[in-house]
């Protein structure tokens, strides 16, 4: 079981600004698993997602994924098998129509247009929106460019998807849809996120990262339940686990 | 702000003209754009002081703008934005050209009037013919005829690009002059003094946003390189369309037809 | 100052395009040899923010009126001239085809007056130059102010060598010239003042992006040889172009254009404007149109009129005026007939 493990020894890493934002940061992810990545703002989770896609590298330490170092040679290999969904969905969907736009990866590995097409198609049907194919991207609302983001990311065939802050800027319909979505897939699923009630749904395992550490790393209801510690590290429990707010009564567990 | 609206709206209605379905549209972006380029250059190889002749080409934007569906009123606006500098420039005509040129019973026209209207009449048609492209094309196909036509891929890219967040960037310049003016006490623009920090602020939003959109191109394996994809075949259906217009443009490059109709009827 | 389609001539059109051509190959293999990827969103989003940030107006103290920026030079501060022109290019692709600025024919002058002088120019030999001895707000302000003015300056010049070249306009040299460059000079001041605010800012707050792009880290590090080596290919493209002219029409370039003075035009056959149009009549895909009635009679203007309207008597003019009628109406009904038949067709499948 090997396979497709996420190894993290030990990574530091300190912006050009001097600002440290991983300092000894150590985790294993297997194969399947659901984790999420929780932490206040500047806590360092961006950082280490960029990390496991080999947009930065680390000072110190190693990343590797499935025993492949996350090197510069390394990349094309790794960037196949990890996808990246952007938190800024405007970012990720850069060109002129949603086509285009999740062409983009499967073009730039240089398959055939046929096999190009065909996985297009089918991410697009994954997340339900086949009919946008021809649309430009400011035509999207919030969950459809959301949507169409991880198309692109899914037509690379990756075995592990990590989301920066998936659910952030959609109506709660959207996001309700897009949980729904995620709870299917299969994939190894890294989840960095404020939304600790999708993450409570979505992940079985949380880290909390706080000043570029990990506080805790273990079963998300154990932690995301532990009042005490959520709020040293400027976090708050889920509202799924807090009391009701009319009659304050213990939610059961 | 206005105008941030205008532009907005503009690119964005013709590219809504751009997803329509007709006749005109379904024509490879390649004959399109080629075909445009003919057009162009017979429009303004006519001499300056032709302007009969000219007349006949008015039927190529008519022709495009019926088939396919395109309203007449923003391209006219859109017009009425572009000519005043084509105006500026071709008012001196008059001003310096005072031989008579055209003589009817009545009346007698300055060489330099004729050349003004001229200009005037291929400025419209100039123009109409660029607005008739995109709107029937969209940039996306335009950018495929592009890349049959060997320009470089990293310059199509780019363009693309530019396109694609303009909308975005137009959109985020426009919040921020907003909340600029909330708390200006009703000035019009942006005070100079705090034009550089405002506009210095939005630049490095900007490059940030421009690292974003590189880190997420290298996760889908972007290498510097970037593949068009393919278009359509050309069909026989282009070939006769680009040959049916390229004839036409000849023969009216060649004969004055207006004149010839015109002579007919007065039997001159 | 776009040059409008409508001003020019198909040759002073296509040797612009083809000399904008040439610079713009030549910079996409200098960005592509750079290795440096990063710099193609980086110029696709700057190259949109320059577009949305021409439509930031400010006020311009104590005078009341408004003005924007053009932001060619800013795209050399931060891209460096290769990147900057390629931008800049962009820019003026969509507005000519979005907003039939300009035009398709005149893109290639627009990007050359907009994008050349100020990337190429101005920047290396004023703004680098300026910048030497390393960044100081004085010195970004002098720089930039400097070569906005020069680029802006060169960038009209060329604007009214295009339009006197072309041979539409009845516009002497010298009132062109007179009414360009004043004007220039002013839109060159602002544009300097707004460049430099807008760099002088983000020098202070981010020094790194200002002094990394001009370090020639990956790009921006342009030795004279190598605009010398540019101008050379430019001054080739379009000497081949116009000593085609002088070949066929060897009196014709010798006629200096910076001797006429308008109101003689008229009354000196071999004007510029004939001459020129006489080669592009020639050289030009087309040659005049073939019924001409060439030997009409001949009066003070026969030298303008001969290559001109087809015929000065009122004959011809009134068939012209009637013709040309008919032709305006038979063109309104086409229109007219297929948009009904469409809407008759699409209220038939409904």
């Amino acid at each position: 079981m090997s396979h497709h493990i996420i190894q993290a020894n030990n990574l530091k890493y300190t912006y050009p600004d001097g600002r440290q934002a991983l300092n000894g940061v150590t985790f294993q992810i297997q194969h399947g698993e659901s984790v999420g990545i929780v932490g206040a703002n500047g806590a360092g989770k961006s950082t280490l997602l960029m990390h496991l896609v080999g947009i930065l590298f680390p000072d110190e330490g190693e990343i590797s994924v499935g025993e492949v170092p996350v090197i510069k040679k390394t990349l094309p290999v790794i960037r196949q098998s990890v996808g990246m969904v952007f938190q800024d969905p405007d970012d990720q969907l850069f060109m002129t129509t949603v086509y285009d736009d999740v062409a983009f990866g499967p073009r730039n590995y240089k398959l055939p247009e046929g096999e190009v097409e065909k996985r297009v198609k089918s991410s697009l049907e994954t997340v339900g929106i086949l009919h946008l194919m021809d649309r430009p991207p400011y035509k999207l609302s919030g969950g459809e460019k959301r949507a169409a983001a991880i198309a692109t990311v899914l037509a690379m065939k990756p075995d592990i998807l990590v989301m920066d802050e998936p659910s952030s800027a959609l109506d709660p319909k959207s996001r309700r849809r897009l949980i729904t979505l995620l709870k299917r897939f299969t994939h190894t699923k890294i989840i960095a996120s404020h939304d600790l009630d999708m993450v409570l749904e979505l992940c079985e395992r949380t880290i909390i990262l706080n000043n570029g550490q990990i506080i805790t790393d273990g079963t998300t209801l154990d932690i995301l339940a532990n009042e005490e510690l959520m709020e040293k590290c400027g976090l708050e429990m889920p509202l799924g686990l807090q009391g009701c707010p009319v009659c304050g009564a213990k939610k059961a567990t | 702000m206005s105008n941030m609206i205008a532009s907005l709206y503009n690119i964005r209605l013709l590219d809504e003209l751009a997803e329509k379905r007709t006749i005109i549209h379904n024509i490879h972006p390649l004959i399109k754009v080629l075909t445009t380029c003919v057009y162009l250059i017979v429009v303004v190889s006519f001499n300056k002081y032709e302007l009969s002749g000219l007349l006949p080409l008015v039927f190529y934007p008519v022709i495009i703008i019926a088939l396919a569906d395109i309203p007449i009123v923003p391209l006219l606006k859109r017009m009425l934005v572009v000519a005043p500098f084509i105006i500026g420039i071709g008012l001196f005509n008059p001003l310096f050209d005072h031989s008579p040129m055209v003589v009817l019973p009545w009346i007698q026209i300055s060489g330099g009037w004729i050349s003004f209207f001229s200009i005037l009449l291929k400025g419209v048609l100039t123009i109409l013919a660029a607005l008739v492209l995109i709107a029937t094309t969209g940039m996306t196909r335009i950018a495929a005829a592009l890349g049959m036509m060997r320009v470089p891929r990293v310059f199509i890219l780019q363009l693309l690009l530019t396109y694609r967040y303009i909308s975005v960037l137009i959109e985020e310049v426009g919040r921020t002059v907003r909340a600029y003016s909330l708390r200006s006490r009703g000035e019009k623009g942006i005070r100079f003094s705090d034009w550089g920090s405002l506009t210095g602020q939005l630049l490095i939003r900007t490059l940030e946003r421009a690292q974003r959109v590189y880190h997420s191109m290298c996760c889908r394996g972007f290498a510097g390189d970037y593949n068009v994809g393919s278009e359509k075949r050309i069909q026989i259906g282009d070939i006769l369309y680009f040959t049916g217009w390229g004839l036409y443009f000849v023969v009216i490059r060649y004969f004055n037809i207006p004149a010839a109709i015109g002579s007919l009827i007065t039997g001159v | 100052m776009h040059m409008a389609d409508a001003l020019i001539s198909p040759v002073v059109g296509g040797a612009m395009w083809a000399a904008t051509a040439g610079v713009a190959a030549y910079s996409v293999k200098k960005v592509q040899n750079d290795l440096d990827e990063q710099k193609i969103p980086l110029m696709g989003v700057m190259g949109a923010f320059v577009f949305a940030a021409q439509m930031i107006n400010f006020t311009i103290p104590g005078t009341g009126s408004s003005g924007h920026l053009g932001g060619g030079m800013l795209l050399a501060i931060l891209l460096g001239p290769y990147a900057g022109f390629l931008a800049m290019a962009s820019i003026l692709v969509i507005q000519a085809l979005f907003f039939a600025d300009g035009g398709l024919l005149a893109l290639g002058c627009n990007v050359f007056n907009l994008g050349f002088y100020t990337c190429f120019i101005a920047y290396p030999l004023i703004y680098k130059w300026i910048m030497r001895k390393g960044y100081s707000t004085g010195r970004i302000f002098t720089g930039t102010m400097l070569s906005a003015i020069v680029g802006l300056q060169l960038g009209a010049f060329s604007v009214v060598l295009e339009t006197l070249l072309s041979g539409k306009s009845e516009l002497p040299f010298g009132t062109f010239v007179m009414l360009m460059q004043p004007i220039h000079l002013a839109i060159g001041v602002v544009e300097g003042l707004v460049t430099a605010a807008v760099v002088g800012f983000v020098w202070k707050a981010r020094p790194e992006i200002i002094e990394k792009a001009a370090s020639g880290e990956a790009l921006g590090r342009v030795s004279i040889k190598k605009v010398l080596a540019g101008l050379a290919i430019v001054a080739v493209i379009t000497g081949g172009v116009f000593s085609w002219f002088a070949s066929a029409y060897p009196d014709g370039l010798e006629w200096s254009m910076f001797n006429t003075s308008g109101k003689e035009e008229l009354e000196a056959p071999g004007g510029i404007h004939q001459t020129l149009a006489a080669v592009q009549e020639k050289i030009a895909f087309l040659p005049d149109y073939g019924f001409k009635v060439q030997e009409q009679e001949t009066n003070a203007n026969a030298a303008e009129t001969e290559e001109a309207w087809p015929a000065v008597d009122a004959g011809t003019s009134v068939s012209g005026l009637v013709g040309g009628v008919m032709t305006l109406l038979l063109a309104g009904m086409t229109g007219y007939c297929i948009y009904m038949i469409k809407k008759r067709n699409k209220a038939g499948a409904v």
